[in-house]
């Protein structure tokens, strides 16, 4: 077929109900704390990791309570578990285990 | 030496403090309210923020204070009211007259009309509600079913309905509203095991000592969702149902979901008899139409006129432990006042 030059492009809403909400629900089971991040940031200001790559904890909370996750997992391979974003958190979420319960639900759902 | 009498109009939260405070100082007083029973806004609700106590306790035990130095007028509204002698002579709708040396405004105000938010749907789709049809809900039947009989899987609350909104002239936080909703928010999650709540805020303002509590029990317990947003519109599924259109400001990107029931929060305005009084005694209001103080910091229950008074939400938003700490300083005034 010729090539007009045009595309159609992709929906950049967040369509909640079609969202895949299964690791949000595997972590509300295994690591209830992270429901209560109010999204200040300062795990990701904190984060040695994000000054070099675009990792921001905040971010992929934010991101899994929507359920999308396509780029959870490369994302989550990038922290270094050091845990300076769970001596600054002052919501008191246990944010290694966070992203370590995220690793465990990814390998569940083959994701 | 004579009773000095006061005239308090009003017989909502401030109106009860402020008259029981008077009756305890020996004053006789003359409570005026325009509906058949006392209570104001307070009576119309189930349960209180953040303790969650009985808003009929509050309501009881500010009845219970009344001593007989009260008497109270129902079913009755101010005609006229005019300086003469050194008195206030009130004018009320039965014909009769009531003389009094002190008057206390505690008109209190209205809930925000939330059908003037036409793209949030109330009144147009049925499973729109406001938080004061929930409280009925909560109150009256005990249980939450939407228009279809149907108890909810999903519920929205949307905060900020008729403040902070240039588009209806209210430029001011309603102040209540947020903890409300938080409050509203976790007695669904109880009513209804495993219904999703979310709530969709511009800002969370948990101002008092133990809201930010609530605020982390709904979120910690509930497992309520927060997403930062102003609903941009609202549409009624085929089912019924509500499909919310809003940005995830946090994700930048523009979200929609389907609720089950949608909650507006509506804010409080300045309501008509505080406009009627405002006119007939030639006072001042702001910029957003509440009575305005001598001075909002310093002379807060006093007006330019010497023996009128305000207390309570009819000069700026107030929850109750502040209307009734208001009603309590503009007593204190008229004490005062009687004194030079």
């Amino acid at each position: 077929m010729k090539n007009f030059g045009y595309a159609i492009n992709s929906d950049r809403q967040i369509d909640y109900d079609s969202n895949d909400h299964r690791v949000a629900r595997y972590l509300a089971e295994h690591e209830p704390s992270f429901m209560v991040c109010f999204a200040c940031g300062t795990c990701s200001a904190t984060c040695s990791a994000g000054l070099f790559t675009d990792l921001s904890l905040r971010e992929m909370i934010g991101n899994i309570k929507r359920g999308e996750i396509s780029k959870i997992k490369s994302e989550a391979e990038k922290c270094m578990l050091c845990g300076k974003c769970q001596l600054a958190c002052p919501r008191g979420v246990n944010t290694r285990n966070v992203i370590l319960t995220i690793q465990r639900a990814l390998v569940k759902y083959n994701l | 030496m004579t009773t000095k009498v006061v005239a308090v109009i009003g017989g909502g939260a401030a109106g009860l403090e402020a008259a029981a405070n008077l009756a305890g100082f020996g004053y006789t007083v003359h409570l005026i309210e325009k509906e058949h029973q006392p209570g104001g806004h307070v009576k119309e609700w189930d349960r209180l923020f953040p303790s969650r106590r009985r808003a009929s306790e509050i309501i009881g035990h500010l009845g219970g204070q009344l001593n007989e130095n009260v008497r109270i007028h129902l079913g009755k509204e101010i005609i006229n009211i005019r300086r003469d002698n050194g008195s206030w002579r009130i004018g009320l709708n039965d014909e009769s007259r009531l003389d009094a040396q002190a008057v206390i405004l505690a008109t209190g105000f209205d809930l925000f009309e939330a059908a003037k938010k036409e793209e949030y749907g109330y009144g147009i789709y049925d499973n729109v509600i406001t938080s004061a049809d929930l409280e009925r809900m909560f109150r009256e039947k005990g249980e939450i079913r939407n228009h279809q009989g149907m108890i909810p899987q999903r519920v929205g609350f949307v905060h900020c309905v008729g403040s902070r909104d240039e588009k209806v002239g209210n430029l001011y936080c309603s102040r209540v509203c947020c903890v409300t909703a938080v409050k509203q928010a976790i007695e669904v999650c109880e009513m209804i095991p495993g219904c999703e709540v979310f709530c969709f805020y511009m800002d969370l303002r948990m101002f008092g000592l133990d809201f930010e509590a609530l605020y982390k029990e709904a979120q910690e317990k509930w497992g309520i969702h927060f997403i930062r947003g102003r609903l941009s519109e609202a549409f009624e599924n085929p089912d019924g149902s509500v499909l919310v259109k809003v940005e995830d400001t946090l994700a930048a990107r523009p979200l929609k979901m389907k609720t089950d029931l949608l909650v507006l929060m509506s804010g409080m305005v300045p309501n008509a008899g505080t406009k009627r009084l405002v006119e007939m005694l030639g006072l001042q209001t702001d910029e957003n139409r509440f009575l305005l103080p001598a001075d909002r910091q310093l002379r807060a229950n006093e007006t330019g006129i010497p023996g009128i008074f305000v207390a309570g939400t009819c000069t700026s938003p107030k929850s109750i432990d502040e209307t009734l700490a208001d009603a309590r300083a503009a007593a204190i005034k008229v004490m005062e006042y009687f004194r030079e």
